[in-house]
């Protein structure tokens, strides 16, 4: 990661600086010169900065001891990043940072701003003390551009990995919560299905369910569908695979729930309903789910003579 | 690989260690239906639960020995369809539609002593077909 040349250029300068034995040997020298002059200044650099990030009114779900304190380990960690052309360090901090900021509310875009806010400090400070000297200010910058950029590049892709990383956690989390697979009674289940049904977690669904099936020996399943808001046909062909293998577990299931929109849609789109069960509500589905219980001859599977599909009005 | 057959009253269970060539299905499909017709068999259980996947040709095998057993009087049930079987079978069509299935050999046994036991009588339908369709 460290090494991918993503770099933002927000210079107009080479990002490069100039090839050759003898120039990079000074430039080394440049960048140490350049480096002291920046901790010699630590105080009143990493102040001038804090109070631009206020003026620029980021981090503002942060107090200004927090920000204060922040800045000092981001500054240190920059310059020594300068330092020491290594990134491991300053990728490890950034994404310690983030874990702590972001649960604080800090956006993307703050965190940028206030990285290259923190450049642009540390360039005018530069552009300050070599006035007097245009070339070596030139030499100067050609070693700090690169690595600026890199520190920037560094800090904001650290945070945005450490965002995508708990999207990803929360969304996982959020997949798990919603589609509880409940045993109310022995060899019955209840799958209660809320919100939006995506591919991927109608999947984990079916998946989840057949499990819980052979876990719980469960001969009867009620899936509610009354949370659910709208179907489209690739889910309704999913509820309809979900009760064609929980037969194959020698389980019934019975639907219940089906608004009048989504049964008008799963008619229209043709979805073959023969082989489902369905009652109105979830309280009837349960009913029937004990009644099919109760009866001895009751046996999942289709078998001859036996009519597949229950339909109850209500 | 040839299937063991085992003789438990009036049933029989066959019970797949491992999968199957075609070959294999092929053997065991007329072993089975021989079987039913040479003694009194009322009911056959055949249990996959070893059986990692299950191709086209496995699930027709098992409705063919199905059907052809009841021919001979005998009622069939597979058990121990695993969970991501099952769920590949019906994401690639593969029904086992007129085929009783369960989830384990208990629950084989059980659904046998039940149909055997009604077998003689009328298995009228749950719900008269006369019920106006929900809509």
């Amino acid at each position: 990661m460290a090494d991918t040349k993503r770099s933002v250029s927000v210079s107009t300068r080479t990002s490069e600086a100039p090839g050759g034995g003898a120039l990079s040997e000074s430039s080394a020298g440049l960048l140490r010169e350049l480096v002291a002059h920046l901790r010699q200044n630590r105080t009143q650099l990493r102040e001038e900065w804090a109070r631009r990030i206020t003026r620029a009114e980021l981090l503002t779900a942060m107090t200004e001891e927090e920000i204060f304190a922040e800045a000092t380990a981001v500054y240190d960690n920059y310059v020594e990043a300068l330092e020491t052309g290594t990134f491991e360090a300053l990728q490890a901090y950034s994404r310690r940072l983030s874990e702590r900021i972001i649960p604080r509310g800090v956006e993307t875009d703050e965190v940028v701003g206030i990285v290259l806010l923190l450049r642009d400090v540390l360039a005018r400070s530069l552009f300050n003390k070599y006035q007097d000297n245009v070339e070596k200010l030139n030499r100067i910058l050609d070693s700090y551009e690169p690595a600026a950029n890199r520190i920037a590049n560094t800090v904001a892709v650290g945070f945005v990995e450490e965002r995508e990383r708990i999207i990803r956690q929360q969304q996982e989390a959020i997949r798990e919560l919603s589609t509880p697979v409940l045993q109310v009674r022995e060899r019955l289940l209840i799958l209660p299905i809320i919100g939006v049904i995506d591919p991927q977690r109608a999947r984990q669904l079916t998946e989840q369910l057949l499990r819980a099936i052979r876990a719980n020996r469960a001969k009867v399943v009620v899936i509610d569908v009354t949370g659910v808001a709208a179907m489209d046909s690739g889910v309704a062909n999913h509820l309809v695979q979900t009760v064609e293998a929980s037969r194959l577990l020698g389980a019934t299931v019975i639907v219940t729930g089906l608004s009048p929109e989504i049964a008008q849609t799963l008619v229209t789109i043709g979805v073959d309903l023969s082989e489902m069960a369905t009652v109105g509500d979830l309280q009837g589905g349960i009913e029937e789910a004990e009644r099919l219980l109760a009866d001895r001859a009751a046996i999942p599977g289709p078998q001859p003579g036996r009519e597949p599909g229950t339909e109850l009005t209500r | 690989m040839e299937v063991p057959i085992l003789r438990q009253g009036q049933y029989l269970i066959a019970s797949i260690q491992s999968a199957l060539t075609d070959a294999d299905l092929s053997h065991l499909r007329e072993a089975l239906i021989a079987q039913v017709g040479r003694s009194r068999c009322r009911g056959v259980i055949v249990d996959v639960t070893a059986l990692d996947v299950m191709d086209s040709f496995a699930v027709r095998t098992l409705r063919d020995i199905a059907h052809m057993a009841r021919l001979r009087g005998a009622e069939t049930v597979i058990v121990g369809i695993q969970p991501d079987v099952a769920f590949a079978m019906v994401q690639l069509g593969l029904t086992l539609k007129g085929v009783a299935t369960v989830l384990d050999l208990e629950e084989g046994l059980a659904f046998l002593d039940g149909r055997t036991k009604d077998r003689g009588l009328d298995t009228r339908p749950k719900r008269p077909p006369s019920n106006p369709p929900r809509g």
